[in-house]
């Protein structure tokens, strides 16, 4: 039973960025647009939260938020390629976000060599400082869990899954966003411009999936590297697909996916986990994905206008 | 024929472009352009033109690293052909890599055929592999894109259980060798080329690049695996079976990757290795595919032209070139090509629909 | 029959909210709509009658902002204007009720009424205010809907309402309906019309754009006629006779005919009982129908598009299932039959839509010429292509049907002209030797060469004793070559009559559903 509590701080450490990526996900899949390319601009945010926060450590103790912020308007900037390929040029959306995948890696590893001599960046001490809450980490049992030494990230997460919510079901923007997605030619027969509303959804998947892999690597290593996202973007279409495109299911989900990596450390504590390989938690996030493909094939619950070239012209 | 040179103009524009942007990055950062070209040019040709020297064992590395990517080149254009992106080249890789081991290791047969078996034993894993994403679309429609990644992983994590707990291995890295009998290497080819890793995997790939050519314009099978890539209503409408058609086809690019994945496992390597990443051979083949047109000559040239890129990457390195600039390019290639196809598509869509509503507009 | 002209009376001025003066649009090849002048009074229902292809959805087209024309003027209660998208023609206060709905399925009544211009609480959506206002417009103009039910859950005639309230939410004045009982049952029909008098009642305008008859005389006031993208005539609906509509709907220079020999009818090839097929919208598309082609005759099925003919074709040739019924191929139930079974037995199908079903067009001319056979000897041996035989095949047939193409049977599909990707559809068709034909909209889009050349290739089959079963919009193609003509309307067979013993004025009665005949 302790185990389960020592585990539960660090399932939330890895359950954030798939679940921030994911929401990213979820703008640009609403908005019509596919997105594959999450892993990739996790990377690129990585990287650049990487190097901003290791160049001003010694500056100022908000390095690492700094470079949180680096990694979000990076992101911003990579997905603009997929946005103009997928909206302008009507590019098709996997080939794309494959590409900027390829790039990702390129790129990150080629400015690395370039501003630190080496294939990866300067290690940095300390990253992004855990948060305790006054008062509320004094609750019995919840109290630590939640409020004491948490990554902060993890309330990032929370934050936005609500906020997604919010914006997505709640407002005008959403419903408009959302109507690009399933049904683009009846979103332009009332006024809305739809390649605006699109690149609105990439940009936002830009900056959340930017932001997921600056808090992956603030958090969980202490440099970037060419391994430091290791498929946790596609972890995060998974997740994505698994909570049905919605922010409380992503959550859901994401924690899931988040304590199936965690128990791959722990199993070897767990008495009837021990026998199992560790590889078997590694893919078990991947094959609850496969099962949920299965499973919501027949009954399309995507956006129906994701991954469609739009045709303006079509009535 | 008018047809035919248009159909290269994509990909050469792409690949200018693509170079031009790697030229324009290097440049951005201090370093220079010239350098790259000349390593390049070294990679595959063995001459390194400012020391005026000839080393072949150039040419057997550059060789090596193209046969992996054309083969899974082949895959990713073959699924292409039928409509369907085969993202999944890289899993069926590794699983042609983990039959191609298994066949190593436990089947004792005389050499010739060992290696043969062997083959066959990563064709039959690879398509396998494939097939499973094949029949989930055929079935239920079930996307085989986020399916086929999602196995990528799947096959990863299994390659790595299975190195270590079921095939042995002292490490956790390495398998113990493979007999003789079952390697594609020939010391009188690394000799040829001066101590490379240059094997007799290039023998299958050609046959493969035939095969590839042979089935899809020559066969009446590969004749409907064409009409449903294009025209699916129209295919059948005319009754033919397209379900089957996408199972066999992802079977067949299944094959095609996992033969792939023998090559290296028992050609460029002689043990089987645990893998802490995916190496990237399914997407290097992904590139191959698009630039190559999915066409068996086309592939073929493209693999060669990555494969150069690749063999240059240590050259590159040691000219103080980072060598992830080959990454770049390549990606940026790949990008170009999208995009080119999606301006096409963009015209011809545009110009047929004016067409026809000019028609229904001209009902008398 | 003389028509009366409606326009303004000096005693009584009438007000025109709409005036669209001297409009011309030109396709390429086809002038749509010739000098034509339309007046709507405000506060009417004013229909505009036609054929297809007679120019009207073209005009509508105008009026809404999808299309600029050539020349003429539009003026909006009295003041000019340029209509440039169909943003400007909301803002003038047009709007229009499409034949394809644009709504989002999964979104609920509600939010596909506001989508765009949603009342707002703060940075949210305020529900309350938006399900009242729907509630409001709702009540005021009679438009029973379930505001929070979702699209795909609702009817077919509710989702039609919902169509109606975007408009009516964004101000709309005028409501253009394009031919908006053809989705409907006999039931939504009535209620449709009950709505529009009571948008009229309200201070409303209706354009309605039908082919049908009887929903003119029901509820309209006056009624535009247009024939071949020209003004026929605008009357006043209470004055004019359905007959004296039909005839201005149909009426026409005599055409080139076709001289063809009298038909020797022979054995029933092809026997329909009391067919009964589901349309793409799960209503009945044909209800009980039933016919019988016999060797050696051309029947026509002529009918206004959207009235059973595309649901039969597909019944027919296997592309859609059947509720009830059977279909008879030489004494042969077909039902249940796959399309390849079908056309093995002996069943002949040249495709309504070409590009679709009939030709890869991403192939060569000579690999599509064999799209039926290629598995077969001789075009394959043991699996393996003979691309000799598939080029001789090719050149035969190209010169046999005379198909233009640029390099022979090596021409990109893609590359061919209309007229000649259909002579190589017919060519192959022919070449296979069916016994029953089923050939829907032949000459659509050719030139009249081709029309010529393929209505020639069709009289000589029914020579050579085939059943053909012409499906056409086209009546002047109708009357030319078939020797017996049926009607279709609203998915029954509502007359069959001998081709020389009727004209174009009673078929067009029959096909806007105003006459019967028994065959």
């Amino acid at each position: 039973m302790s185990i389960l509590l020592t585990m539960i701080p660090i399932a939330f450490v890895y359950a954030s960025p798939i679940i921030i990526a994911a929401l990213g996900g979820l703008f640009s899949e609403r908005s019509g647009i596919v997105n594959i390319a999450l892993e990739g601009i996790m990377m690129v945010g990585g990287f650049a939260a990487a190097a901003v926060t290791v160049v001003l450590e010694p500056l100022t103790p908000a390095a690492g938020y700094i470079g949180i912020l680096a990694g979000v308007a990076a992101g911003m900037v990579f997905s603009l390629i997929h946005a103009f390929a997928s909206v302008n040029l009507k590019a098709d959306q996997v080939i794309s976000g494959t590409a900027l995948n390829i790039l990702a890696g390129g790129l990150t590893v080629y400015l690395c060599q370039v501003f630190f001599n080496q294939q990866r960046t300067k290690a940095f001490r300390v990253g992004l400082v855990k948060l305790s809450v006054p008062g509320l980490s004094d609750i019995p049992v919840i109290g630590p869990l939640f409020f004491k030494d948490v990554s902060p990230p993890f309330y990032a997460a929370i934050l936005l899954v609500v906020l997604a919510w919010f914006v997505v079901y709640k407002t005008p923007f959403g419903l408009r966003l959302r109507a690009c997605g399933e049904h683009p030619q009846a979103a332009a027969s009332m006024g809305i411009k739809v390649a605006k509303m699109r690149y609105a959804g990439v940009v936002i998947s830009g900056a959340l999936a930017g932001l997921a892999g600056a808090a992956m690597v603030l958090t969980q290593d202490i440099q970037y590297t060419l391994a430091s996202v290791h498929g946790t973007g596609f972890i995060a279409l998974g997740c994505l697909i698994f909570g049905k495109w919605n922010p409380f299911g992503v959550l859901g989900a994401g924690l899931f996916f988040g304590f199936a990596q965690a128990s791959s450390i722990y199993a070897k504590d767990i008495p009837f986990l021990q026998a199992v390989p560790l590889e078997v938690f590694y893919m078990l996030p991947y094959v609850l994905t496969a099962i949920a493909l299965v499973v919501f094939s027949g009954k399309s619950v995507g956006p129906k206008a994701a991954g469609e070239i739009y045709d303006t012209g079509k009535r | 024929m008018a047809k035919k040179g248009s159909a290269l103009v994509i990909p050469l524009v792409s690949i200018t472009l693509g170079f031009a942007l790697g030229a324009v990055v290097l440049l951005a950062t201090g370093r220079n352009p010239a350098a790259m070209f000349l390593a390049l040019f070294q990679g595959f040709s063995g001459v390194n033109v400012s020391a005026g020297s000839f080393n072949p064992r150039y040419i057997g590395e550059f060789i090596i690293q193209s046969m992996p990517i054309i083969l899974t080149g082949l895959s990713v254009g073959f699924a292409f052909r039928v409509g369907l992106f085969n993202i999944g080249a890289e899993g069926q890789f590794l699983a042609g890599s983990m039959g191609a081991i298994a066949a190593a290791l436990w089947v004792k047969a005389p050499p010739g055929i060992h290696v043969v078996l062997v083959l066959l034993a990563a064709m039959a894993a690879g398509g396998l592999w494939g097939a499973i994403p094949g029949y989930l679309k055929a079935r239920f429609n079930v996307h085989e894109v986020v399916m086929t990644i999602m196995m990528n992983y799947v096959a990863l994590n299994l390659n790595n259980l299975l190195i270590v707990d079921v095939f042995g291995s002292a490490d956790r890295i390495k398998t113990a060798m493979f007999p003789a009998s079952a390697l594609l290497r020939d010391p009188a080819l690394s000799a040829l080329t001066n101590g490379s890793r240059l094997n007799w995997g290039f023998v299958p790939v050609l046959l493969a690049v035939v095969a590839f050519w042979f089935v899809i314009d020559k066969t009446a099978f590969g004749y409907s695996l064409r009409a449903v890539g294009f025209n699916k209503d129209a295919a059948e409408y005319a009754g033919m079976k397209v379900n089957r058609n996408i199972v066999l086809s992802m079977i067949i690019a299944g094959a095609f990757a996992g033969l792939a994945g023998a090559v290296l496992t028992v050609g460029t390597f002689n043990y089987g290795r645990a893998l802490p990443a995916m190496e990237g051979y399914g997407m290097d083949g992904i590139a191959v595919a698009l630039v190559g047109g999915n066409a068996a000559i086309g592939i073929f040239l493209s693999g060669l032209l990555f494969g150069m890129l690749k063999a240059a990457q240590p050259l590159m390195q040691s000219q103080g070139i980072p060598k992830d600039i080959a990454s770049i390019i390549q990606a940026s290639i790949v990008l170009f090509v999208a995009m080119k196809h999606g301006i096409d598509f963009l015209i011809r869509k545009i110009g047929a629909r004016k067409r026809a509503e000019e028609v229904s507009e001209a009902l008398i | 029959m003389p028509s009366r002209q409606v326009g303004p009376c000096y005693n009584n001025p009438v007000p025109y909210i709409i005036e669209m003066l001297d409009i011309v649009k030109n396709f390429p090849g086809v002038r749509a709509n010739d000098n034509i002048t339309l007046r709507v009074e405000q506060g009417s229902i004013h229909a505009l009658l036609g054929e297809n292809g007679a120019g009207k959805s073209t005009l509508m087209s105008i009026l809404f902002g999808l299309y600029q024309p050539e020349s003429g003027s539009i003026r909006v209660r009295g003041r000019e204007v340029k209509i440039t998208d169909p943003n400007a023609a909301n803002a003038l206060g047009i709007g229009m009720v499409h034949q394809h709905f644009k709504l989002v399925h999964n979104f609920t009544v509600t939010e596909n009424i506001i989508l765009g211009l949603e009342p707002r609480s703060g940075l949210a959506i305020d529900r309350k205010k938006a399900a009242a206002r729907v509630r409001e417009l709702s009540e005021l103009y009679g438009l029973n809907v379930d505001s929070e039910a979702k699209i795909e859950d609702i009817s077919v005639g509710m989702q039609q309402r919902v169509e109606i309230l975007k408009m009516l939410y964004r101000d709309a004045e005028i409501l253009i309906f394009d031919e908006p009982t053809a989705v409907l049952t006999p039931q939504e029909i009535h209620e449709l019309m009950q709505i529009m008098r009571r948008l009229v009642g309200e201070g409303k305008t209706v354009l309605l754009i039908t082919h049908k008859l009887k929903e003119i005389k029901e509820v309209a006031r006056t009624c535009t006629i247009l024939r071949r993208g020209r003004l026929v005539a605008t009357v006043s609906v209470e004055s004019a006779s359905e007959e004296s509509m039909a005839e201005m709907m149909v009426g026409r220079e005599v055409d080139f005919h076709v001289d063809k020999a009298p038909a020797m009818p022979g054995d029933v090839a092809l026997s329909i009982r009391h067919l009964n097929v589901r349309n793409a919208k799960g209503l009945l598309g044909v209800k009980d129908l039933s016919l019988e082609l016999r060797a050696g005759e051309i029947l026509g099925l002529c009918g206004i598009d959207g009235n059973g003919q595309t649901e039969l074709v597909r019944a027919i040739t296997g592309l859609a299932e059947i509720e009830s019924g059977s279909i008879l191929l030489k004494g042969r139930e077909l039902a249940g039959m796959s399309v390849k079974g079908r056309l093995d037995l002996g069943l002949g199908h040249i495709p309504e839509d070409r590009h679709k079903h009939g030709l890869v067009l991403d192939f060569r001319l000579d690999e599509n010429l064999v799209v039926h056979s290629y598995g077969r000897r001789p075009f394959s041996r043991r699996g393996v292509l003979d691309s000799g035989a598939v080029r001789a095949n090719a050149e035969r047939l190209i010169a046999e049907f005379d198909v233009r193409c640029g390099e022979g049977g090596a021409t990109p599909t893609r590359a061919m002209s209309g007229g000649n990707q259909q002579k190589a559809i017919v060519a192959r068709e022919i070449d296979r030797s069916p016994e029953a034909f089923v050939i829907a909209q032949p000459t659509r889009g050719l030139d009249v060469g081709a029309i010529e050349y393929i209505h020639k290739r069709i009289i000589g089959e029914r020579d050579k004793g085939k059943a053909i079963l012409l499906v056409s919009l086209e009546l002047d193609e109708i009357l030319d070559i078939s020797d017996r003509i049926a009607v279709i309307y609203n998915g029954e067979i509502v007359g069959a009559v001998q081709a020389s013993e009727t004209n174009e004025y009673e078929l067009g009665l029959m096909m806007s559903g105003s006459k019967r005949q028994a065959a």
